[in-house]
C-alpha cells in the first residue's frame, strides 16, 4: 500500500539511522570474519526488515515498489553484505510465495518469513543453468502425494541461513525448456537435502552462497507453487521485481562511494592544493554524480509505474543493466580519487569494488537484460507499438 | 500510573551548526531536525516502565512548530499512547516551557514526569528543575536509574565523583542523563501504527499563562578555529614555550 509522506519519510530516516549507527561502524568488522553479528540480524528482524514485501495481513509492511525501492536505496548506503541478510526474505526468497502461493502455504510461512524467523532462498541456478534459466536438470517425480526431487544447485544466497527454499525443477522431464519446470517450497530439514560449504567468494564477505543438493528428497505437493508447468513463470515474476531492488541497491552503494569521494578530495592535497580543485578529478566526482542520478531518477520511475500497474520488463531490465554498470564505473573511480589509498584495505574502497562486481551478474547478467530489452523492443515494433 | 514525557524537537546531533549571518542564532533552515537525545532516553525510560507494567499510560508533548508532530510521532512509534502538541512558532524560554508542563501537569495528573535533563540546542538544564519547583514537587536530576516502587521512586544519580540514590514520593519529577538507558529503535511496523495514534492540538493560548520572553540574545558566534599544535624536541624547550605562552 502506498502510506503518506510523513509516515515514509519517518519509515525511511529509521533505515538511515539504522545504517548509520549499526552498520556502517562494522564493515571491515563483517569483511574480516566473514559474518554479520547476530546482535545486528536481531536488529534488522526488531526493526521489520524482513517484511518490508509482505503483505500487512501477514504481518509484514506491504510496501509498495516505489517504497521498497526508498528503503533499498538506504540499505546501499553499506557494504551489500549487510543487505543480503534480509534481501531473500524481502526479494527472491519470498516473492513467488507472495505472487503464486495459496492462502494456507501464505499463512503458514509469510509472517515467519516477514519477522525473520524463518529464512528463505531462491533455488533457481545449476552447474549448467545459469543465463538460461530454462535448462533446469533437477527433477522433481510424482510419487502419490509426494514429489521426489534430485539434483544440484548451485551459487544459492543465503542457503547456508535458509529453513525454507523456492525450488525450480522440471516436472514433465519429456519437455525441454521452461514449460516443463515446476516450484516447489521445501524445508531445509527435509531428509535427501544437504547444503554444501559456503563458497569463498571475491566480494561481498558476510554474505553466503552454496550448492544445495537434492538426494530423493520428498517434498508434499501442497507445497508446489503454482499449478505443474508455472516454474519458469514464478521464476520470471520473482525476478522481474527483484531487479528494480538491485538498481535501487546499486545506486545507494554508488551514492555512498561518491560521498566518500568527495570527502576524501577535498581533504587530500596534491600540488599544494586539494585534489578536489583538480579538474581531472572534477570529471571524476562529476561524471560518477551525475549516472547515480540518472540512476535513481530510473529506478524511482519505474516503480512507480509498477505501481500503476504498468508493465515494467524492459523498465526494469534497462534499470538493472544500467544501475550495475554504472555503480562498477562509480566504484572504479572511487579508487581512482583515492590513489593508493583506494588500493589499501584500510579505506574500505577496494572492498566496495570488488562487492558491487556482482551486482553485473546475478539476478540476470547485463547481457540478459540486453538480450530481454533488445528482444521486447523488436516485439514492441512488430506489435507496432513503438 | 501514568507517565508524562516532554519532548523537544532540536537541530539534529549529526549535524555541523551553523551560525547565521548577522549573528541572530543558528541557521535552521533546511537543517535536519530530530528529538532532543535525552528526551529519547526519557521516552525510552517510560517505555520500559510501562512494558513492566508500572506505568499504565505514556503521554508526550511538545511545545514549538507545527513540525513538532514528527517528533511526537517518532515517540509514539517507540511506544508511548498519544501525544499533546501545543503549537507555537515563537521561540519559548525553559521558563515558559515549564509553566506550560506545569499546566499540563494538572489537566494530565501523571504521577512522574520524566524530561531530558537538557535540550542539545540551548544546553539549558533548567526546565526540568524549574517545573519542580513551580509544581512543588520532589525532584531526581541526572537520573542514570529509575526504580519505582510503592508510591516511590528512587533515583540514582550522576553527581561529581560518584552516584547518589535519592527516594522520591510521588508524583515527582525525574530528568534523564545519558547513561540511564540505550533508546531503542522504532520499528518500521511500530512506525506505521504510530499514525493512528491520537495528538491533541493546542495552542499556547489555551493555557493561559505568561511565556512572554525574559532573555534577548545578544549575539551568538561559532567557537573560535583551533589552531595547529607544535611538536617539540625536547621537555626544555615545551616547558620555555609554555612559558612564553603565558601557561606556566
Amino acid at each position: 500500500m502506498a502510506y503518506d509522506q510523513e509516515t515514509r519519510d519517518a519509515l525511511i530516516e529509521m533505515v538511515r539511522r539504522f545504517v548509520d549507527e549499526q552498520c556502517k561502524p562494522i564493515e571491515g568488522q563483517v569483511a574480516e570474519e566473514d559474518a554479520v553479528p547476530k546482535d545486528v540480524v536481531d536488529g534488522m528482524k526488531e526493526l521489520g526488515l524482513f517484511g518490508i514485501s509482505i503483505p500487512e495481513e501477514f504481518g509484514g509492511l506491504g510496501l509498495n515498489m516505489e517504497e521498497e525501492v526508498l528503503v533499498a536505496l538506504e540499505l546501499g548506503q553499506t557494504s551489500p553484505a549487510f543487505r543480503s541478510v534480509a534481501g531473500t526474505n524481502i526479494g527472491i526468497g519470498s516473492q513467488g510465495l507472495v505472487m503464486w502461493g495459496n492462502d494456507e502455504q501464505k499463512a503458514q510461512w509469510l509472517p515467519k518469513i516477514a519477522s525473520g524467523e524463518i529464512i528463505t532462498s531462491f533455488c533457481l541456478t545449476e552447474p549448467e543453468a545459469g543465463s538460461d534459466a530454462g535448462s533446469v536438470k533437477t527433477r522433481a517425480e510424482r510419487d502419490g502425494d509426494h514429489y521426489i526431487l534430485n539434483g544440484t544447485k548451485r551459487y544459492i544466497t543465503n542457503a547456508n541461513k535458509a529453513d525454507l527454499l523456492t525450488v525450480m525443477a522440471r516436472t514433465d522431464q519429456n519437455t525441454p525448456g521452461g514449460k516443463g519446470l515446476s516450484s516447489f517450497l521445501v524445508e531445509t530439514t527435509t531428509p535427501g537435502v544437504t547444503i554444501g560449504k559456503p563458497e569463498k567468494k571475491m566480494g561481498q564477505q558476510g554474505a553466503h552462497v552454496c550448492d544445495v543438493i537434492f538426494d530423493n528428497a520428498r517434498v508434499p505437493v501442497a507445497n508446489r507453487l503454482g499449478g505443474e508447468g508455472d516454474g519458469f513463470k514464478v521464476a520470471m515474476s520473482v525476478l522481474d521485481r527483484g531487479r528494480l531492488h538491485i538498481s535501487a541497491v546499486c545506486t545507494g552503494v554508488a551514492e555512498r562511494l561518491i560521498s566518500e569521494m568527495t570527502n576524501y578530495a577535498v581533504e587530500r592535497k596534491q600540488f599544494g592544493e586539494p585534489i578536489a580543485n583538480h579538474q581531472l578529478v572534477q570529471a571524476m566526482m562529476a561524471d560518477s554524480y551525475a549516472e547515480a542520478y540518472a540512476a535513481r531518477c530510473m529506478v524511482l520511475d519505474a516503480a512507480q509505474k509498477r505501481d500503476r500497474g504498468e508493465n515494467v520488463t524492459l523498465l526494469a531490465a534497462s534499470c538493472k543493466m544500467f544501475a550495475s554498470e554504472m555503480v562498477g564505473r562509480v566504484a572504479d573511480r572511487a579508487v581512482q580519487v583515492f590513489g593508493g589509498a583506494g588500493y589499501i584495505a584500510d579505506y574500505g574502497i577496494e572492498r566496495f569494488y570488488r562487492d558491487v562486481r556482482i551486482f553485473r551478474l546475478y539476478e540476470g547478467t547485463t547481457q540478459i537484460q540486453q538480450i530481454v530489452i533488445g528482444r521486447g523492443l523488436a516485439k514492441l515494433a512488430k506489435d507496432g507499438q513503438i | 500510573m501514568k507517565v508524562l514525557v516532554p519532548v523537544k524537537r532540536v537541530i539534529d546531533y549529526n549535524v555541523k551548526a551553523r551560525v547565521k549571518p548577522d549573528q541572530s542564532g543558528v541557521d535552521l533552515a533546511n537543517v535536519k531536525m530530530s528529538m532532543n537525545p535525552f528526551d529519547e532516553i526519557s521516552v525510552e525510560e517510560a517505555v520500559r516502565l510501562k512494558e513492566a507494567g508500572t506505568a499504565t499510560e505514556v503521554v508526550v508533548v511538545s511545545i514549538g512548530p507545527q513540525q513538532c508532530q514528527e517528533t511526537l510521532r517518532t515517540a509514539l512509534a517507540m511506544g508511548a499512547d498519544r501525544g499533546i502538541l501545543i503549537k507555537t512558532d515563537d521561540k519559548v524560554e525553559p521558563l515558559a516551557v515549564a509553566k506550560l508542563l506545569k499546566a499540563v501537569v494538572a489537566e494530565e495528573s501523571p504521577e512522574l514526569v520524566i524530561l531530558g535533563k537538557q535540550a542539545i540546542d540551548d544546553d539549558s538544564n533548567q526546565t526540568g528543575q524549574m517545573l519542580a519547583a513551580l509544581l512543588d514537587w520532589p525532584q531526581g536530576t541526572f537520573a542514570n536509574e529509575v526504580k519505582v516502587d510503592g508510591g516511590k521512586a528512587n533515583v540514582t544519580r550522576e553527581i561529581d565523583g560518584g552516584l547518589q540514590t535519592v527516594a522520591l514520593d510521588l508524583p515527582a519529577i525525574v530528568t534523564t542523563d545519558l547513561r540511564l538507558n540505550e533508546p531503542r529503535y522504532a520499528s518500521l511496523p511500530n512506525i506505521m501504527k504510530a499514525k493512528k495514534k491520537p495528538i491533541d492540538m493546542k495552542e499556547i493560548g489555551d493555557y493561559g499563562v505568561d511565556v512572554a520572553p525574559r532573555l534577548t540574545t545578544v549575539k551568538v558566534t561559532e567557537p573560535p578555529v583551533r589552531e595547529a599544535g607544535e611538536i617539540v624536541e625536547d621537555v626544555p624547550t615545551l616547558v620555555s614555550k609554555l612559558k612564553a605562552k603565558g601557561a606556566l
